[in-house]
């Protein structure tokens, strides 16, 4: 045990903080001791959301999607609106745990775990929403292609079927990245854990992991062939999504330039919502000095960055319609600024095109509070965005005779509210439960830290955990 | 502090994960072969009914022609059920008191029909049609078994969409002349093949219709 | 058949026996429950939420209910058996019957008593389809225009039959068949009752009245044309010379008779020649719809307008009306006038063609059409015609006839015969006469067979109060009618009467030939016909059988009846009953006179009054499928509404917003003489200013469940001086909004050329360049081109005879199985028409140019919808269908965004309910019911191609052009719509297509349709061009 020295901010760990302080901090949360009253007014509040969710689907069944707004011409709506943004949403974590790691960013390391339980849950949600919105829910299946006695199969062309494998891939390999890295921290807390009961469940979730070298060197490359596996992933996922609209022939849909900006997209969304229950969280567990100032700032960095690229998406579709001279492509533009959805069209580029350029500023990524604001709306924006490709596009298409409106009934809204109690509240079960931030990580990270400030004697090139090992 | 675990808990933790794997794909199996299984689909099971009408008596030991009670085969979709009139024809001259015939002498009576228990039944949604199948050369046997062996009638063939595609793909594989179409007696030939792509040629069967969605279901 | 008594049934024990029973053996156990009350509750419990105006609000019972029944789903998609089901086939087979084959029996349909002629299609002894009988003058089929080389149908004694056109009524006609909300039981004073008490009851209130002669019987009817039921009321009233029959039916045809009464001194029926006619001039005449002869008259004039290469000549139809209406909508030219204006109009013309009468003043513009017109028409004396509605008043008819006759019309393009009404009376007159008998109390017995007088008799008579005194005083007062409505309320006796296809009978076309009507069916439940009701009136017990044929065989005294018997039935037609042609001679004096005597123009707002375009007077209130078909140009479901210019609307302050689900309109109050009435407004372009249309048949207190409390009841306005148009009328906006559902919310067509037109000249110039195309070359497509094998199915539309009557979507609706959804529904945007009438306005909102577009599936070759659909449930058949699996389809709904033309339609709930036990009966056995949840979407009728298909292999040979015929096509009056096989070059569809003037809609995209479409030819005059 050497002493260490107090850090100066700006740093990815701040305070006095030694391997042992670290893990304390981190693990003594899962361990249930003391939860701020926010954890519970929160966690009851997405619980509600919850049987609301409960609710609404029952009643879906029962009736069948008329219940929703849906019609023709307008034959996607929320359902499909909801999907697009959630499993954007997820991305912000396949992008930091593995793009990051392959890059060797030291700063992911406190927000990852945080960030791929976002994913699961975030995946977990929007996978809701293609099931529900078929006609006949009891025969979703048949969109697996599954030997059966009709001899009939799929259809590969179809979009969808894509997305089918798209959204099974990326959830399964998200959850085995999440639970690999969770192994050794599962460990800590088994040996740490009192009870005899969360003894055995953490037991069960290390499944025997005993810090011995050969776990270590088998784990490292294990994580890293899966952060390979997943890299494409970030990609490929939204690009396939995107693919669900460019792939048709409806003027805004068939858009080449949806791959990338979709793409770009998700990561914005993402990151957004990382802000959005990372600030109240280090907040009300007192992590600052894991989740620092530097974090948010370069989160919001890359925020920045990404916001731009989708603005530029936003330019290019508008160009490209009035370039084509097709006369349908320039009615949807026009249609886009001055229709019936025209309100939706301006906010949204408020919210992800306007506001967004105040990150520009370093004061503003700095100021915890104007972050989380920012982040909220960049949430409602793309979300935004989402309802003007789907609703925008298909209310009015080619033949005049069938134009529509599209208004969502309160079925509609109860499942998407629903689906975002529900996000909440296994987030916030997660935190209880599981460490929120990975521990072997940060005491990976203090130490290399440490060796770059000034050298110190002994300190072993992997951490060893600190409490007595179960061999 | 003890030990969480007993030195087991790692076999058992590799058993597990085997065995789960193990579940998972003959769950698949046992799913997909139980939806093919006579238990489903009741291939093979014979089906009560309200008179114990024996086709290997009337067929094969009296040898009438099938479309003598069937008689709308070539003529509608629905091959007929024979009329209590029809039944009558005869057994108003024999066996005009057995016990078993009650219940026809009844309906004849009575004009009340006999409700027999439908043996072969498709979907609402399927749209088969005899009398097009029997003039393309398609035997009775072919999809309704030996009949002419059965006391009491059970379903022959599975009716499963994909035993009607594997006809209506490779119609060649099946086919006969149609003069032997109600011959139950018929076997296949050894040139079935060649036989069957002449046949095909000589029916006009257009094989790629054959697998239209719309042939079957409208 | 009698009553027999039953002890209660439940709700199991129906279901059993209505599962088990097939064909005729359904009747009887159908009847069998009918009398007993349970049986009729459950017929109200059961009533379907495919009929139910207001979608399906659902109670903690029923939730409960559907719960369960979806555990049961859910139980039954698991791996289990099928549950055994039962096959019963006939004890006797009748031999004509092949089970699985229909059959085809030759009937007639009557609207305001005169027939239309219909094949009904049966299944094992169930109609499910009408047809119209081209043997029969007032249903025409398209022999003659288009050489059908092959028998579209075969009869099942094997002799061709072709099909012939119908109107929207005639297809809907069938469902009030299985209507559940058809009364099932006489019903004294809100009592359920039998039929022998009637009897009794009956028969001592004629011994009664055989004590007085007759002098308190008064018998109401609607207008008689049947041979056989205006003998038999004769032989009563020889019996009891003091009675007295009535008849009064509020569209009836009062004006036409006093207008020929006028010219030629007797009652006459006007017949047009539209088929000889060059010129034809339309003074409120809305010929091509609603009219007794409409079908007959759409077809004629058709021929004048089919343009195709060889095309040198058309037909120009000039039109002033005070209501768009289909006729006007495809006029060459169109002359918004209000109703005094048109009869002044008249005026102005007839003096322009030399005619003594002054004319008073026109608007500057009609001055202008009054010169041209005029001029046309005299430039075609003798092929011109000039037609007067029954809206104009009788002095303008007689001015018309005279006009005809100065044009040397009369015996060429005009010509007269006896009147086809057995007693050609001024209906009105008879109401009023007997509302004055009811009020002095002299009326003891009153039978009034069919109609609804107390709904639907002028305000002014307050016929309702009348009766129902009547029947307080003790008289013996009976309504015999399909459902317990308005006036079996105040009846003693109501008695349910038999559907048209249930009962024997006979009628008049509108030319007076004779069909006799038969029984396609035992009655569902136990029902008289009014031959029936009369024939007991007079003591007797016939069946209607008995009583037609005696009558007929009283008529043709000849060895050969039972031949002359057999021929009747089986082609639908008396041969040579059609009434002779009678010359005739105007007396232009009287006419002058009448002429003199009409009233000079009014001041202010005037109103005119009109049946409904579906519902009629009210009749068809309860059938949902008329209920939910598009009201021609305004599009409208489920309501009628205030047509309003849109000058005066704005004048008045009244707007509607087209923007959301629903129209939100205006409401307003009509205020005229005291009654005041609220009605939704609709701005119809088109209209003329300062004039209101409202239109009769809703506002219904008793309809049933589907029709009872839509719309406003415009009858509180008509009053028995001012039937069809009045003056003097208010118009104060009350400020509330009402919902309006319409199936079209954009009505222009945002400069895209997708109905392109031109005229004739320009055609004529350059038929070649006539429409640019918009690709020369095919252009290349990704996919795989597809391997086509044995015919290429397509269809043809023709937009210059498209007249938007909407036959078409009523008879894709009867044949497909479509249900229907609901106002609030097709609020949503969510009816199910496999086929609709686009509608598009060009030009001024006060008088567009309208354009009328059929859009059905396209088929396309590369169909956008295939390649999106997951699980392929929507791909290509060999033969060039764009194929629609149910039973496959998860629904996703990705085919229909990706359709450019939207004419997909999904379930978006459970709209077909198959625990509706009589409604079931309807259904075609060919096509599937779909379910919750399912895409589904025109078929191009695929169960008649495959059936025509079947037939052909069995014989060896291809399927002929012709011998299939989809249901639009055949219920087509102006056969606008050509189906056929284009790989066939003699076929017509292939002819048509290698028309100069031939597009196929949005063909810019590369889905290539195969259904495609004609250019619309308007043939202007030179003179009007820019009216």
């Amino acid at each position: 045990m050497q002493e260490v020295a107090q850090r100066e901010t700006g740093a990815l760990i701040e305070g006095k903080h030694t391997y042992e302080s670290i893990t304390h901090k981190i693990a003594s949360v899962a361990m249930g001791y003391r939860h701020p009253i926010a954890w519970y007014i929160v966690t009851a509040i997405a619980a509600a959301g919850v049987f609301m969710l409960i609710t609404a689907i029952a009643w879906l069944l029962l009736r069948g999607v008329g219940i929703w707004g849906i019609n023709q011409p307008v034959g996607w709506g929320f359902a499909i609106i909801n999907f697009v943004w959630w499993i954007g949403i997820g991305h912000a974590g396949t992008l930091i745990s593995a793009i990051l790691l392959l890059l060797r960013q030291q700063w992911r390391t406190s927000i990852n775990r945080f960030a791929e339980a976002m994913t699961i849950f975030a995946v977990m949600c929007a996978g809701m929403f293609p099931l529900l919105h078929v006609g006949r829910p009891w025969v979703a299946y048949w969109l697996l292609p599954i030997p059966n006695w009709t001899g009939a199969w799929p259809q590969f062309r179809s979009p969808l079927i894509w997305d089918v494998f798209a959204v099974t891939t990326y959830f399964t390999v998200s959850l085995l990245f999440w639970f690999t890295g969770l192994i050794p921290d599962f460990a800590t807390l088994r040996d740490r854990a009192k009870k005899r009961i969360s003894q055995i469940i953490y037991g069960v979730l290390a499944m025997g992991w005993r810090n011995s070298a050969k776990h270590w060197h088998r784990y490292e490359s294990a994580y890293l062939l899966l952060a390979g596996l997943s890299t494409p992933l970030v990609v490929s996922v939204h690009s396939i999504v995107s693919l669900d609209f460019a792939v048709s022939l409806l003027p805004g849909w068939h858009t080449t330039i949806f791959p990338p900006y979709f793409v770009a997209g998700a990561i914005y969304s993402g990151f957004a919502m990382v802000l959005t229950l990372v600030i109240p969280i280090r907040a009300w567990y007192k992590m600052q000095d894991v989740l620092t100032i530097k974090h948010l700032d370069w989160m919001a960095k890359i925020m920045l960055a990404t916001g731009l690229i989708v603005f530029y998406g936003y330019i290019m579709e508008i160009f490209t319609a009035l370039y084509s001279g097709h006369s349908m492509e320039t009615f949807l533009v026009k249609n886009r600024f001055f229709g019936p959805y025209a309100p939706f069209f301006w906010a949204l580029l408020v919210c992800n095109g306007l506001i967004p350029q105040v990150l520009w500023s370093p004061k503003v990524r700095q100021n915890v509070a104007l972050l989380f604001v920012i982040s909220l709306i960049v949430n409602v924006g793309m979300w935004l965005e989402r309802f003007v490709i789907v609703v925008t596009s298909l209310h009015r298409d080619f033949l005049p005779s069938s134009w529509g409106m599209y208004y969502p009934t309160i079925w509609d809204v109860m499942l998407y509210a629903g689906t975002i109690g529900f996000f909440t509240f296994m987030m916030f079960l997660f935190v209880r439960f599981v460490p929120m931030i990975s521990i072997f990580e940060m005491r990976d990270l203090l130490h290399q830290t440490d060796r770059h400030r000034q050298a110190p004697a002994g300190a072993p090139a992997t951490p060893v955990a600190t409490t007595e090992v179960s061999s | 502090m003890p030990q969480v675990f007993h030195q087991s808990s790692n076999t058992l933790a590799r058993l597990s994960i085997v065995t789960g794997a193990a579940l998972l794909v003959t769950s698949v199996l046992i799913g997909s072969n139980l939806s093919r299984s006579p238990y489903v689909t009741r291939a093979g099971a014979p089906v009560d009914q309200p008179v114990p009408f024996s086709h290997k008596h009337h067929v094969k030991e009296l040898g009438i022609d099938c479309r003598y009670c069937h008689n709308t085969v070539e003529k509608s979709a629905v091959a007929g059920i024979p009329p209590t009139h029809t039944c009558m024809s005869c057994h108003s001259q024999v066996w005009t008191n057995s016990p078993l015939l009650e219940p026809i002498r009844q309906s004849y009576l009575n004009g009340t029909p006999v409700k027999w228990n439908k043996v072969y039944d498709l979907p609402d949604f399927v749209y088969f049609n005899h009398s097009i199948h029997v003039q393309k050369g398609v035997g009775c046997n072919t999809c309704h078994g030996p009949v002419h062996e059965m006391n009491i009638t059970y379903k022959a063939q599975p009716l499963s969409m994909s035993w009607c595609l594997d006809c209506h793909r490779q119609p060649e594989k099946y086919i006969r002349p149609k003069e032997e179409v109600y011959n139950y007696e018929y076997k296949q030939p050894q040139n079935q093949m060649e036989l069957g792509a002449k046949l095909v040629k000589e029916y006009g069967i257009q094989k790629g219709q054959l697998t239209d969605c719309w042939i079957c279901h409208r | 058949m009698e009553k027999k008594n039953h002890q209660p049934l439940n709700l199991e024990e129906i279901r059993r026996r209505l599962a088990e029973a097939r064909g005729r053996n359904y009747w009887r156990s159908l009847e069998e429950v009918a009398d007993s009350e349970d049986f009729r509750q459950i017929l109200e419990k059961e009533f379907p939420l495919q009929s139910s105006p207001l979608g399906a609000f659902l109670h903690r019972r029923q939730f409960l209910k559907l719960m369960g029944a979806s555990l049961a789903l859910a139980g039954l998609t698991s791996c289990r058996p099928l549950p055994q089901r039962k096959i019963v086939p006939q004890v006797q087979q009748p031999e004509e019957v092949i089970p699985g084959k229909p059959l085809y029996y030759a009937s007639a349909f009557t609207l305001g008593g005169f027939a239309r002629g219909i094949l009904v299609e049966s299944h094992e002894g169930r109609p499910t389809k009408i047809e119209g009988n081209a043997r029969h003058p007032a249903s025409p089929g398209s022999q003659g225009i288009l050489p059908l080389t092959q028998p579209a149908r075969i009869h099942p004694d094997g002799t061709p039959e072709h099909l012939g056109a119908t109107d929207a009524f005639t297809q809907a006609s069938i469902l009030t068949l299985y209507d559940p909300d058809r009364s099932q039981s006489p019903v004294q004073q809100n009592r359920l009752a039998s039929w022998q008490d009637f009897n009794t009851a009956l028969a001592a209130a004629m011994a009664k009245q055989a004590a007085v002669r007759g002098a308190g019987l008064r018998i109401l009817t609607e207008t008689v044309t049947s041979p056989t039921l205006a003998a038999l009321l004769e032989e009563l009233l020889r019996k009891y010379p003091q009675a007295r029959w009535y008849q009064y039916e509020p569209v009836n045809q009062d004006h036409s008779l006093e207008g020929t009464r006028i010219a030629f001194g007797e009652p006459l029926q006007p017949i047009y020649r539209f088929d000889r006619a060059d010129v034809i001039l339309s003074l409120d005449a809305n010929f091509l719809h609603g009219d007794a002869a409409s079908v007959r008259y759409a077809h004629d004039y058709s021929t004048r307008r089919r343009v195709r290469r060889d095309t040198h000549t058309m037909n120009r139809l000039y039109v002033v009306e005070s209501t768009p209406t289909v006729t006007g909508s495809v006029a060459d030219h169109r002359l918004p006038l209000r109703p005094s204006q048109v009869s002044a109009f008249a005026l102005a013309l007839a003096k322009a063609i030399g005619l003594p009468v002054s004319a008073p003043s026109l608007p500057e513009q009609a001055q202008r059409w009054v010169d041209v017109v005029a001029r046309d028409l005299q430039a075609h004396r003798g092929r011109c015609v000039v037609a007067v509605g029954e809206t104009q008043p009788p002095a303008v008819h007689a001015l018309v006839h005279a006009i005809n006759d100065a044009l040397g019309n009369i015996g060429q393009t005009v010509v007269y015969t006896a009147p086809v009404q057995a007693k050609p009376v001024s209906q009105t007159e008879d109401i009023r006469r007997l509302a004055q008998e009811m009020a002095s109390g002299a009326v003891e017995a009153l039978v009034i067979l069919g109609g609804n007088p107390a709904y639907n008799a002028p305000a002014d008579l307050e016929f309702a109060r009348l009766l129902k005194e009547t029947t307080q005083r003790g008289a013996f007062t009976v309504h015999l009618s399909m459902y317990e409505d308005e006036t079996s309320a105040l009846c003693e006796w109501h008695v349910p009467e038999s559907h048209y296809l249930e009962t024997w009978g006979d009628a008049r076309a509108y030319d007076g030939t004779v069909s006799i009507i038969q029984p396609l069916i035992e009655p569902l439940y136990p029902s008289r016909s009014s031959y029936e009701i009369v024939d007991a009136m007079l003591g007797r017990q016939r069946s209607g059988y008995d009583i037609v044929r005696a009558y007929w065989q009283g008529r043709q005294q000849s060895k050969q009846f039972d031949t002359a018997w057999r021929k009747w039935l089986h082609d639908g037609v008396v041969a040579g009953s059609a009434l002779p042609v009678k010359p005739v001679k105007c007396r232009l004096q009287s006419v002058l006179e009448a002429v003199q005597k009409l009233p000079p123009a009014p001041e202010g707002l005037e109103m005119v009054i009109l049946p409904d375009p579906n519902i009629w007077d009210g009749r068809f209130a309860n059938n949902g499928w008329l209920q939910e078909l598009p009201k021609p140009l305004s599009l409208l479901t489920w309501d009628n509404a205030v047509y309003i210019s849109p000058a005066t609307a704005q004048r008045l302050g009244l707007s509607m917003d087209t923007g959301g689900l629903a129209n939100m309109v205006d409401t307003v109050e009509i205020r005229y003489r005291g009654a005041k009435v609220r009605a939704p407004i609709w701005i119809m372009p088109g209209q003329p200013d300062d004039c209101i249309t409202v239109f009769l048949g809703y506002g219904r207190q008793r309809a049933g469940k589907v029709g009872t409390d839509l719309g406003y009841n415009a009858y509180a306005l008509r009053y028995s001086d001012a039937l069809w148009s009045a003056s003097g009328v208010t118009l104060a906006k009350t400020g509330e909004r009402y919902p309006l559902a319409s199936t079209q919310q954009h009505h222009s067509m945002e400069g895209r050329d997708l109905v392109p037109e031109g005229t004739l000249q320009q055609f004529l110039r350059d038929p070649e360049h006539f429409v640019q195309k918009h690709s020369e070359h095919e252009q290349p497509s990704l996919y795989p081109e597809h391997e086509w094998e044995g015919h290429k199915w397509a269809m043809v539309i023709d937009t210059s005879l498209c007249i938007g009557c909407n036959a078409c979507v009523v008879a894709c609706q009867a044949e497909n199985n479509i249900p229907i959804v609901g106002k609030e529904q097709v609020a949503r945007g969510r009816e199910m028409h496999w086929i609709r009438v686009d509608r598009y306005y060009e030009g001024g909102l006060d008088n567009p140019r309208t354009y009328h577009q059929p859009v059905p599936c396209m088929h396309c070759e590369n169909a956008p919808c295939e390649p999106v659909c997951p699980v392929g449930a929507t791909n290509h058949s060999h033969e060039g269908l764009n194929q629609m699996v149910y039973n496959r389809c998860v629904g996703t709904r990705y085919c229909s965004n990706n359709c450019p033309y939207k004419v997909r339609r999904f379930n978006f709930l459970k709209y077909n309910d198959p625990k509706e036990p009589v409604l079931q009966l309807l259904n075609n056995p060919d096509v599937t019911v779909r379910g919750r949840g399912v895409m589904e979407k025109c078929t191009y009728c695929v169960q008649r191609i495959n059936a025509a298909r079947i037939e052909a292999k069995k014989l060896g040979r291809r399927v002929q052009d012709g011998e299939v015929v989809t249901a639009c096509q055949a219920a087509c009056p102006t056969h606008a719509i050509v189906f056929g096989d284009m790989s066939d070059e003699h076929s017509l569809v292939a002819l048509a297509k290698a028309q100069p003037h031939h597009y196929g809609l949005l063909e810019e995209l590369n889905t290539r349709p195969r259904t495609t479409y004609l250019v619309k030819v308007r043939n202007p005059n030179p003179e009007l061009e820019g009216d």
